[in-house]
């Protein structure tokens, strides 16, 4: 049984300008069950940002496909909804607009009160009613505006939620009201979302799944780091959960020594080169209760 | 004079100069010797005739009066209202602008969409455009024939340009992250083109419609000079040859009015369609 999204065996391969080839990521092989929340970690040049688009339908890979819900993704569609980094409202349109804009596009047998009242209800669902809603992005705080990128995004119902480094050009407090924002609205609607991220708190606040990306180039999806900690999670009390500073420590363990180690293995020919499953609960019975170590059980699979 | 705006006081400071400048001129014209003064030495001479020296402002102002109250007087070929002659020129540079602009803006926004036709048409764009519009005057009247349709070409050509490159570099330099928002929300090539690149691109094209019509004002009095018959740079050159200078100064000022104006409607659909980022 395939899982809802499976990324099988990409590849991408830029030019690198000197006649030759780069290989920033090379047969990426993952997959994204319905409803889960997926984040994927690495440092900057892994290609996350190439997989993001990928999906997305805005670039090509060099080889391999991505298979979501039976059906090979060619090319952007409303199935796959996108929110930027930097928002990408269009500044000449209201608040309200740039969302109706999404919706009428998504809906286009809907009629207008039907599209507007729709808009409006998800505008709300992150915190922006009243007057705000009739003012253009540029009279927004960062903030606001990437709420009404979201709005925009999660109003469209797509099957899959593409969030590329959402909250990357947000201040640290603002960051954190958003995400939980982002939270109440998955809640609600049992969304499927991949996410890139750079930021390992966020990444463990929000995610079902982490992705590690080795660094690039030749760059692969090494590990994928199952998050114990029960839903609905809260940031004061998640760092409070025994299982929290044990996937942390995992997460910068990697980031920090482990993806240069493993960065630039050539893929063995005729490996699946899936992540390796790696499931940290310090809550679990366990057989040596003294070990301080975390349970690391490593499933190949 | 604490109590006055900014506005108020560049008003005011406006207004000034204007009253300065005009008793400057205004005593600077030295007045005319009564006839009864004259020797009889100067008057077999011809001393007394009415010189044709440059007007004093109340001479012109005289002028406007006259000319204003009654702007639509049609007394032959020669003889026509400043209204009419006025008429004729922006009917001639508006039939020529909106033709240039119905070629320039879909033209540009296609050169803007590819790179390949951006590069291909840029040497002609750039030989074609520093050639100064009354240049094409000849050509156009042995190939057209007509001297009302040629003025209307000079202007058409001379309109093109700013509009075509501006709306080409507007198109081109649309971000995106736009583009890609149409993209991942499926919106077809037109639909992409009229909700996304065009706002997009509206304030450099407006820009460029700006520029075009200030330029196809200024180069309408020359050709109207060239071609003659009608219009307000006729109107320029035919007072001159009648040595009536009240009435020279009198329609270069209009000139400037209604190209101010011409330009201010311009700006008010710039300010529409500008947004920030």
């Amino acid at each position: 049984m395939k899982p809802y999204l499976s990324i099988e065996k990409l590849t991408q391969r830029f030019p690198d300008g000197a006649g030759g080839e780069l290989t920033v990521f090379e047969d990426a092989s993952f997959g994204v069950e319905k409803g889960e929340f997926v984040v994927i970690l690495g440092h900057s040049g892994c290609g996350k940002s190439t997989i993001m688009n990928i999906l997305a339908g805005l670039a090509e890979p060099t080889s391999g496909v991505v298979v979501m819900d039976g059906q090979a993704v060619r090319g952007p569609s409303l199935d796959r909804g996108v929110v930027f980094q930097n928002y990408s409202l269009l500044p000449w349109l209201t608040t309200l607009k740039n969302v109706t804009f999404g919706v009428a596009a998504r809906y286009p047998d809907w009629s207008k009160a039907k599209v507007i009242d729709h808009a409006t209800e998800f505008l709300a669902m992150v915190g922006l009613e009243g007057d705000v809603i009739h003012r253009k992005p540029s009279q927004l705080s960062g903030g606001m505006r990437q709420r009404v990128s979201i709005a925009r995004a999660f109003a469209n119902h797509p099957k899959l939620l593409l969030l590329d480094e959402p909250f990357g050009a947000l201040d640290a407090l603002t960051r954190g009201t958003i995400q939980d924002e982002l939270l109440k609205i998955w809640g609600q609607m049992e969304q499927t979302v991949f996410m890139i991220t750079h930021d390992i708190d966020e990444a463990i606040l929000l995610a079902d799944r982490i992705l590690l990306m080795t660094n690039g180039p030749q760059a692969r999806v090494a590990e994928s780091v199952e998050i114990t900690i029960p839903r609905p999670r809260n940031r004061t009390e998640i760092v409070e959960h025994p299982n929290y500073y044990a996937i942390r420590n995992h997460l910068v363990q990697f980031l920090g020594k482990r993806s240069k180690e493993l960065a630039g293995q050539p893929t063995i020919a005729g490996e699946t080169n899936r992540p390796e499953t790696v499931r940290i609960d310090k809550t679990e019975p366990q057989d040596d209760p003294e070990d301080t170590q975390p349970a690391l059980v490593a499933v190949n699979s | 004079m604490g109590q006055l705006s900014l506005n108020q006081r560049a008003a005011l400071l406006s207004v000034l100069m204007l009253i300065v400048g005009l008793l400057l001129w205004e005593a600077a014209i030295p007045a005319q010797k009564a006839v009864e003064e004259l020797t009889e030495y100067e008057r077999l001479t011809g001393a007394g005739e009415a010189k044709a020296g440059v007007p004093p402002p109340s001479q012109v102002l005289a002028k406007a009066w006259e000319q204003l109250s009654d702007p639509f007087y049609d007394a032959g070929p020669n003889d026509k209202g400043i209204g009419i002659q006025i008429g004729y020129s922006i009917y001639r540079v508006l039939t020529g602008y909106l033709l240039a602009a119905l070629v320039a803006i879909p033209f540009g926004f296609l050169i803007g969409m590819s790179q390949v036709a951006c590069k291909a048409f840029n040497p002609f764009i750039q030989v074609l455009r520093p050639i100064s519009p009354l240049a094409w005057m000849p050509l156009a009247l042995f190939i057209i024939g007509d001297s009302e349709a040629s003025a209307i070409f000079v202007i058409f050509i001379c309109s093109i340009w700013p509009m075509l490159i501006n709306t080409a570099f507007g198109v081109a330099g649309v971000r995106e992250d736009w583009v890609n928002v149409a993209r991942t929300h499926e919106l077809g090539a037109i639909k992409t083109a009229f909700t996304v690149i065009l706002p997009a691109a509206a304030p450099t094209i407006v820009t460029g419609m700006r520029i075009s019509i200030g330029i196809a004002w200024l180069v309408i009095v020359a050709a109207e000079m060239l071609v003659g018959g009608t219009g307000i740079g006729y109107y320029v050159w035919n007072e001159w040859n009648n040595l009536d200078l009240t009435s020279v100064i009198f329609s270069i000022l209009m000139i400037g009015v209604v190209g101010m104006l011409l330009d201010s409607a311009f700006g008010l659909l710039q300010r529409r369609v500008t947004y920030a980022e």
